[in-house]
C-alpha cells in the first residue's frame, strides 16, 4: 500500500502549497508514490486517522486552525511543519505586537464604511487567538522545512525522505529562512 | 415558540485558494430560506504594516497570497511609484507587463487544470476521495502533464526574472530591480508554441464542457450586477494599467475612465457578522446593491476589443453568448472567459518577449519621498487590485488600505451560492453531487481568499437545527 500523506493550510498564504505544486512534473512521479487523501487541493473534508505523512502550512493564528493541528496530531505518524509560518509564526504573527482587537479594528470597522463592525459570528466563522503561534507551540512536530516558501526541491527531497520512512535531515542548502 | 429550521454547512470549501464555508437555511418546510459563503481567515495586514517603510511593501504584501503574490508586488510598487512621483523608465514598464501576464498564465492554469477540471472531467457526482489533480493525472496523464507545464511556463517567468518563483522582491518603486537578457528572453520564447497549443487545448476541452453540462450551466449564478474594471484608454482588455469602467448587466457602460485615485469615491466596503470576507459596493446603487463582479467575465464583457489575434476571436464568440443580454451575465463562464485571458497571456508575452525595448538597461528611477500618499492599481488574476498607502516624510506608512479582487465579488459568490441551493437542495434529498455543485459554483470566481482577508462518501455534511433567532439547538454531523 502506498503511504498516506496529507497536506493542511493553517495561518498563512498557501504559498508553501504552491511551491508544492511548482514541483511541475514530480507530481506525476508523487501520484505514483504516495496517496494524497486530504488537502487544500482535494476534496475529502474530514481529516482522515492514520495518516502516515501531514505537511501542515501556516501558524496557529484562530480556534480552527488549533482543533484541526490537535487532530492531525492524534491522526498522524510524521507531522512536518511546512514552511516558515509553521516553523515560526513569521508573517502570519506580524499582528502580535499589534494586537488582535487593534488589527479587527482597522480593517472591519475603519474601513467599513456602512454597517462596520468586527464579526464575531463564532458560530459560523472561527475566533482569532489572542497571539499567532508556531505550529509546536501547540503540538509536538517530527520536521520542519523552512523557507517563505520553501523551494520545490527542498520539499521534494523532504517528501522523497518521509516516503521511505525516513526523517529528512535538510542540510545547510536548504536552511533557508524567508 | 420555536421555528424549527436547519442549517446544512460545507466545510471546508475545497480546491478554492482559501479557507471558506457554505451554509444553507432551510425552513421548517426544507425550502432554502438563505444560502451563505463565510470566510474564515484574518491576518491584519491593513495594521500591522502602518510603522513599516514603504520600501518594504513589496515584500510584505507579497506574502498576503501565495497564488498571487506577483500582483500585490506590482500593485504595492505603482503605489509607490506614485508616492515618489515618478514615471518609470519604459523597459521597467514593460518587464512589469511581462511578469504581470506571467502570474495570469500560471494563477489561471492552476484554476482551470488543476482546481476546476477535477469536476468537469472525473465529474461532479465521482470520488471525492480523487477528484483533484492526482485523481486526473490517475485519469488523463498527458492532459494533466500540460496543466502542470502551462502554469510551469508562466512561474518560470516570474522566475527568470525575479530570480525567485514565488515572493520576489523584483519590483520596487520607481521600476525593478534586475533587467533582462537575451539568453533568458530566448529561454521564454522557446516555450510559446507549447504554451500556445496548451491554452488551446483547455478552451477546446471546455467547449465539450459546455455540452456536457448544458443542463447546469444556467443555475451557475445566472443574474444580473455590474461589471468593473481597469481598461486601455483605446478600450481594450488591460492587465497593468488604465483607468476603470463600470458596465451594467445590459451592457450599458454606466461609468468609464474613472482616474484610479478617485475609486474611493465610486466603491464601498461593508461588513457583516458572519464573514471575515467584507462586501465592497458600488457607491452610487449603494448596499447591497451595489453588487459587481471583478475578474475575467468583468474584464471580458467590459473591453471593446482584445489587441491579439487568436484571443479576440475567442472574444468575438464569448460576447456572442450575451445575444440580447449585452453582457455574459452567467458566473459559469467565468472559466471560459478565464481560458480566453490565459490564450491572451500567452500571445501578448510572446509579443512583448520580441520587443527589442525589453532588452533595455535603464529599469529604476531613484527619488524621494514626493507625495505623502499613493495609490497602485492592476489587474490582478481574480479581478482589480488596489493598494492605497500614505507615508511620513521618510517614507514610514501611516495609512494602509488593501481592496482586494476576490472581495468585490463577495456579494456576487452569495448571490451564486443562494441560487444553486435553491435550485438543487430540498430538504429531503441532499447528496454529496448536490454539495459539490454548491462549491462548484463558488469556484466559477476562482476565489482566492487567502488574499482577500490579508486579508457523499466522506460527505462532512453537519446538519444543525437553529432556532428562528439562529440559536443551535441541536447539530449532527455524519
Amino acid at each position: 500500500m502506498k503511504p498516506k500523506v496529507a497536506t493542511a493550510w493553517l495561518g498563512g498564504c498557501s504559498g508553501c502549497h504552491m511551491s508544492f505544486l511548482d514541483m511541475d512534473e514530480r507530481l506525476i512521479e508523487l501520484a505514483d508514490k504516495m496517496d494524497l487523501v486530504y488537502s487544500p487541493i482535494a476534496d475529502v473534508k474530514h481529516f482522515p486517522p492514520d495518516v502516515d505523512v501531514t505537511l501542515v502550512e501556516g501558524a496557529i493564528a484562530n480556534t480552527d486552525n488549533e482543533e484541526l493541528a490537535l487532530l492531525i496530531r492524534r491522526n498522524s505518524r510524521f507531522v512536518v511543519g511546512f514552511g516558515d509560518c509553521a516553523v515560526t509564526g513569521n508573517v502570519t504573527a506580524m499582528r502580535n505586537p499589534v494586537g488582535r482587537e487593534a488589527v479587527l479594528e482597522r480593517s472591519y470597522v475603519q474601513l467599513a464604511d456602512v454597517t462596520p463592525q468586527v464579526p464575531r459570528d463564532y458560530q459560523t466563522i472561527a475566533e482569532l487567538m489572542p497571539q499567532a503561534r508556531p505550529l509546536h507551540e501547540l503540538i509536538t512536530v517530527d520536521a520542519f522545512i523552512h523557507g517563505c516558501p520553501p523551494t520545490a526541491d527542498q520539499i521534494w527531497f523532504a517528501v522523497s525522505q518521509l516516503l521511505e520512512g525516513k526523517l529528512p535531515a535538510l542540510s545547510h542548502v536548504f536552511l533557508r529562512y524567508g | 415558540m420555536t421555528t424549527m429550521s436547519r442549517t446544512i454547512t460545507i466545510s471546508p470549501v475545497t480546491r478554492i485558494e482559501g479557507h471558506a464555508k457554505i451554509t444553507i437555511h432551510l425552513d421548517a418546510g426544507g425550502n432554502v430560506a438563505d444560502a451563505r459563503f463565510h470566510v474564515n481567515e484574518f491576518r491584519g495586514f491593513e495594521k500591522f504594516c502602518e510603522g513599516r517603510l514603504m520600501w518594504e511593501m513589496g515584500g510584505i504584501t507579497s506574502r498576503i497570497c501565495g497564488i498571487c503574490p506577483t500582483s500585490h508586488l506590482i500593485t504595492s510598487a505603482k503605489a509607490g511609484d506614485d508616492i515618489l512621483a515618478v514615471a518609470i523608465p519604459e523597459t521597467a514598464e514593460k518587464l512589469r507587463r511581462l511578469i504581470t501576464l506571467a502570474q495570469w498564465i500560471q494563477s489561471h492554469a492552476l484554476s482551470f487544470f488543476h482546481l476546476s477540471s477535477p469536476d468537469f472531467l472525473l465529474g461532479f457526482d465521482s470520488d471525492p476521495a480523487t477528484r483533484n489533480i492526482f485523481g486526473l493525472i490517475a485519469r488523463d496523464k498527458e492532459f494533466a502533464r500540460r496543466g502542470i507545464r502551462l502554469r510551469k511556463f508562466g512561474q518560470e517567468i516570474i522566475e527568470v526574472l525575479g530570480s525567485r518563483r514565488i515572493h520576489t522582491p523584483w519590483a520596487v518603486a520607481g521600476g525593478v530591480r534586475e533587467p533582462f537578457g537575451t539568453a533568458q528572453r530566448d529561454r521564454l520564447l522557446a516555450w510559446i508554441p507549447e504554451a500556445k497549443e496548451t491554452a488551446q487545448i483547455a478552451l477546446d476541452t471546455l467547449a465539450g464542457i459546455h455540452e456536457k453540462f448544458a443542463r447546469d450551466i444556467p443555475n451557475f449564478g445566472n443574474f444580473r450586477s455590474l461589471f468593473v474594471g481597469l481598461v486601455a484608454p483605446d478600450g481594450a482588455l488591460e492587465y497593468y494599467d488604465g483607468a476603470l469602467r463600470v458596465m451594467d448587466g445590459s451592457g450599458n457602460i454606466i461609468a468609464d475612465k474613472i482616474d484610479i485615485h478617485r475609486y474611493g469615491e465610486y466603491f464601498g466596503e461593508a461588513a457583516e457578522p458572519w464573514s471575515y470576507l467584507k462586501f465592497p459596493y458600488y457607491r452610487p446603487l449603494g448596499y447591497p446593491k451595489g453588487m459587481y463582479r471583478v475578474g475575467p467575465l468583468a474584464r471580458l464583457n467590459i473591453c471593446d476589443y482584445i489587441d491579439t489575434p487568436l484571443a479576440e476571436k475567442e472574444r468575438v464568440a464569448f460576447k456572442a453568448i450575451a445575444g440580447s443580454a449585452g453582457t455574459v451575465n452567467n458566473s459559469f463562464y467565468y472559466h471560459y472567459a478565464r481560458l480566453i485571458e490565459l490564450l491572451f497571456a500567452v500571445e501578448k508575452a510572446e509579443a512583448l518577449l520580441h520587443d527589442p525595448a525589453m532588452l533595455g538597461t535603464s529599469i529604476r528611477a531613484r527619488a524621494m519621498i514626493n507625495r505623502r500618499a499613493g495609490i497602485g492599481a492592476s489587474e490582478a488574476p481574480r479581478g482589480t487590485l488596489f493598494h492605497q498607502y500614505e507615508v511620513d516624510e521618510n517614507g514610514v506608512l501611516t495609512s494602509v488600505n488593501l481592496v482586494i479582487a476576490t472581495a468585490q465579488n463577495n456579494l456576487a459568490m452569495n448571490r451564486t451560492v443562494q441560487q444553486l441551493a435553491a435550485q438543487y437542495i430540498d430538504g429531503n434529498t441532499i447528496t454529496e453531487g448536490i454539495l459539490n455543485r454548491i462549491e462548484s459554483g463558488i469556484r466559477c470566481f476562482d476565489p482566492c481568499l487567502s488574499c482577500s482577508t490579508h486579508a457523499a462518501g466522506q460527505m462532512p455534511l453537519h446538519v444543525q437545527l437553529c432556532d428562528a433567532g439562529g440559536r443551535v439547538i441541536s447539530e449532527v454531523a455524519r
